[in-house]
């Protein structure tokens, strides 16, 4: 039993308890922004936990991830736009897109190595920013709105938002605990076996490419799925969703909760979302007393503050949160 | 004579200006240690290269086992029972031991595309890495993570690796490099056993080594091969002495 009770799995366990709670929470005290903030961060946890399948067990610097998101999201609104709602049709077009486009961005892409596999990804995921742009029939620039969300049989109803937060966080935890059966199978192995040395890998008999690329695949699968919930979830997609900024974002946080752990993508993204809510208001109660309504403006600042703490954990915590919590066991 | 299992015909390899391989022509017999020795910069990494697959000759031909593997890509060499060892300590410096070489075990043992059963519980995968690293002296020291290993224990896991692959031959580069006294003479007591099961292609610089478990030796210098034969013929060969030994005995 004691080997259970870690800092790392008590905070991780009382993490998974709140999400499960936050509707409860919310419909308690009547305060919507709370549901939609964390339905916003369960679905971009995903992404991350997609991220860190390559990224981190895998070794593959994706600068381009936020693409499925996009890829995704557009399906469903392109669909919902053309008069297609049902979510049995939406659905699985939107992930077979996703994992088309990854099979042949991964078929190229890792076919390089280091800063040349970050380019390639990042140019292709810049490629879909731009012909989202371009799309004058579906918003262009200004993206498109969704004028309902999915169709299912009932009980199925996205549009109830307790009903659809707890089907983002099933997925949630099913894309973890996914993650953790694949990086511990014989598949995982060779995964995490490129990354260390894919050299070795292929001289003891293992043809790398294959496999890597499949998991490239999975991880852009699962992103898309991520890309499904988040245009359900804002009823609205534009390019924005995939630009480049966004990719940047799912690395940090894979990062800074830990990378090639089971929980810290989970960890990161709950830990930069609600650092982007918080940092602002908790800078305007300092500042005020100081320089008054300056700290209004202040508050916009609110990055300041946030790249040292990144840049701190990067620093002084290579694994990450996750690696924090994981170290404080041992002294 | 019967049939060589490595066949090496004209292996040519230019760099630039350098020719590291020159007209190589080698046979290794089943059963044989062959070695290969020559100064640094004789080609004889260049040569490992390009029989693993990692380098591709401008000329000649590598047939392995009655098989051309000329252009055949790395991995398909391993699976046929062709393996090499690491002069440079190459692991999965991340992993324990025995994930080490149960990686190597995965590898012989069908396709990996299992997504969901827990390889480390595997029997089928553990047991023969156990043995395996019983056989190279390592038995005890599984889940010590590669990372935290002395670099006597990597070159044992360098050969444990290998022999995890189950090959029918062995390429090793330089297993005795950076080896203390102690731990070369338990390494060559190490290569003599396995010389009697399988078939050794061994590039090396410690010539006591070479001497004590060679069945054949061949000598390069400058990309070529300048003598083959049995250790006693080289030891008298006025050429070799010239270009090789005569500058250690100098030393």
């Amino acid at each position: 039993m004691s080997a259970w009770f870690t800092p790392r799995n008590v905070v991780v366990a009382v993490l998974l308890a709140f999400l499960a709670l936050v509707p409860v929470y919310s419909a308690l005290t009547g305060n919507a922004f709370l549901m939609t903030l964390f339905t916003r961060i369960v679905i971009l946890a995903m992404a991350a936990t997609s991220l860190n399948l390559i990224l981190g067990y895998g070794g593959m610097v994706s600068f381009g991830h936020a693409v499925y998101l996009g890829i995704g999201g557009y399906a469903i609104g392109i669909l919902a736009h053309e008069g297609i709602g049902s979510g049995f049709v939406q659905w699985p077009i939107a992930i077979g897109a996703s994992a088309l486009f990854a099979l042949g961005v991964g078929a190229l892409s890792l076919r390089t190595r280091g800063l040349y596999f970050i380019m390639i990804t990042l140019a292709f995921a810049q490629l879909v920013y731009y012909f989202g742009v371009g799309l004058d029939r579906y918003g262009a620039d200004d993206g498109l709105q969704l004028y309902r969300r999915s169709q299912f049989a009932d009980p199925i109803n996205l549009s109830n938002r307790t009903q659809f937060y707890y089907g983002c966080f099933v997925l949630l935890v099913a894309s973890i605990y996914l993650t953790w059966r694949i990086v511990n199978s014989r598949f995982g192995l060779v995964i995490q076996g490129a990354r260390s040395n894919d050299r070795r890998m292929q001289a003891i008999g293992f043809p790398t490419y294959r496999y890597r690329l499949i998991c490239f695949v999975i991880a852009g699968t699962m992103c898309g799925l991520a890309g499904v919930l988040l245009a359900n979830h804002t009823e609205f997609v534009s390019p924005a969703m995939m630009h480049w900024t966004r990719s940047g974002d799912l690395i940090v946080m894979v990062v800074l909760g830990g990378m090639a752990s089971t929980f810290g993508p989970l960890i990161g993204a709950v830990t930069l979302l609600v650092l982007e809510e918080v940092l602002p208001v908790l800078i305007k109660l300092v500042a005020t007393p100081i320089v008054g309504s300056a700290a209004t403006r202040a508050a916009e600042y609110w990055q300041i503050v946030m790249g040292p703490l990144f840049l701190l954990v990067v620093l002084f915590a290579r694994g990450g949160i996750n690696g924090l919590l994981v170290s404080l066991r041992r002294d | 004579m019967t049939e060589a299992l490595l066949q090496i015909e004209g292996l040519t390899k230019r760099f630039g200006g350098v020719t590291a391989s020159d007209g190589v022509d080698l046979a290794v017999q089943p059963g044989e240690l062959h070695a290969v020795i020559g100064p640094n910069g004789a080609g004889k990494t260049t040569l490992i290269g390009q029989l693993t697959g990692e380098i591709a000759p401008d000329a000649g031909r590598v047939g392995f086992a009655g098989e051309d593997i000329t252009t055949l890509a790395v991995h398909a060499r391993s699976q046929r029972g062709l393996a090499r060892s690491f002069q440079i300590t190459s692991l999965f410096s991340d992993f324990t031991a025995l994930d080490n070489v149960a990686l190597a075990v995965q590898a012989h043992s069908g396709h990996s595309f299992h997504f969901w059963h827990d390889a480390r519980s595997e029997a089928a995968l553990r047991q023969p890495a156990r043995e395996t690293l019983a056989r190279v002296g390592l038995a005890g020291r599984e889940q010590i993570l590669v990372s935290s290993m002395s670099h006597g224990e990597h070159r044992q896991l360098e050969i444990a690796m290998v022999l995890a692959t189950r090959p029918r031959m062995l390429l090793l580069d330089e297993p005795m490099a950076g080896l203390g006294p102690e731990e070369s003479v338990r390494m060559i007591a190490l290569l003599r056993a396995l010389k009697s099961e399988l078939t050794i292609l061994l590039v090396e610089h410690d010539m006591d080594a070479v001497f004590a478990l060679a069945d054949r030796i061949s000598v390069m210098v400058y990309g070529r091969v300048i003598a083959s034969g049995a250790p006693a013929e080289i030891r008298a060969n006025a050429e070799v002495r010239k270009a090789y030994l005569g500058e250690q005995d100098g030393q």
